[in-house]
């Protein structure tokens, strides 16, 4: 089981709004894959991920704040 | 690097071109690309953005000439129109750069630059990304990335109609006020020579900044 996290943007920059996931719950998923977009008040970006599984769970949900280093989703 | 000039735009058309060369960038096929070009009148709210801040009805506003996009940069809503020029940077950022929010001061730095170039001092604001004139706001930025590639980017009040800034909460901010280098200057401002300046600013700072990317 993989935490796929939100990674550190900059220094000073410490969270972001989950836009909306590019994959759902069950998708097969690639080292690579930009799962999700996130927006700050000036950029919006996506999130790739650095292994390759199953989209297990996805824990932020659009609209919620997150901070880096917090769980985005689990990856199996 | 290399420059586009799209004189006056439809927001939708330059938007594809966008995504266009942006994907070119990320395959490698082309080089880094700014493009530069005016919007005919156009609201586009970004993905931290909310129609609250869109005072007026889309009659009124389609009465005006004026359409209205959600889009992928960051931030909320802002307003286009002939006589702002806006450059969209479509720049690879490399390995060991890719930090968003250094290329945001980058763009920054490209628009005080400019500013310098008229002799005017701009400043940053703590917290509140873009370029100002004391506290008025003569330029705006919100970008997108994906793939490590930039995309949307900033946009510089020249001679534009401020009027329209009215008929939104510009950024999502309270009593936020927009300016103009012509409303600053006193004096109607050249937008070809306004473009010329920008293009000298953006390989200036590019220069001097080692900004996070060759462009």
């Amino acid at each position: 089981m993989i935490e796929f996290k939100l990674p550190e943007l900059t220094e000073g920059v410490n969270e972001a709004v989950v836009s909306f996931w590019h994959f759902k719950e069950g998708d097969a998923v690639q080292e690579g894959d930009e799962l999700v977009e996130m927006a700050t008040d000036k950029a919006a970006f996506n999130v790739p991920l650095k292994a390759s599984g199953v989209l297990k769970r996805i824990v932020a949900k659009e609209g919620d704040t997150v901070k880096v280093g917090d769980v985005l989703a689990i990856i199996e | 690097m290399r420059v586009t000039d799209l004189g006056i735009t439809d927001f939708s058309d330059a938007y594809s071109l966008q995504k266009e060369i942006a994907e070119r960038v990320y395959r490698g096929e082309s080089e880094n690309t700014i493009i530069i070009t005016e919007h005919r009148p156009v609201i586009t709210i970004g993905r931290k953005g909310s129609r609250k801040n869109i005072f007026r009805s889309h009659e009124f506003l389609s009465s005006r000439g004026i359409s209205v996009f959600d889009i992928d940069r960051g931030g909320d809503v802002t307003y286009h129109g002939p006589g702002q020029i806006v450059a969209y940077p479509i720049v690879r950022l490399e390995n060991g750069a890719r930090d968003i929010h250094r290329f945001l001061r980058f763009l920054e730095e490209v628009g005080e630059n400019l500013m310098a170039m008229y002799g005017l001092a701009s400043q940053k604001i703590p917290g509140l990304t873009g370029i100002w004139i004391g506290d008025k706001k003569i330029g705006s930025i919100g970008i997108g990335v994906k793939k490590w590639v930039t995309y949307h980017g900033m946009a510089l009040n020249i001679n534009i109609d401020l009027e329209p800034f009215s008929f939104i909460r510009p950024c999502g901010i309270e009593g936020l006020r927009i300016t103009s280098l012509k409303d600053v200057l006193g004096r109607e401002v050249d937008i070809e020579d306004a473009k010329s300046k920008l293009k000298l600013s953006f390989n200036e700072v590019s220069q001097l900044a080692e900004a996070g990317s060759k462009i």
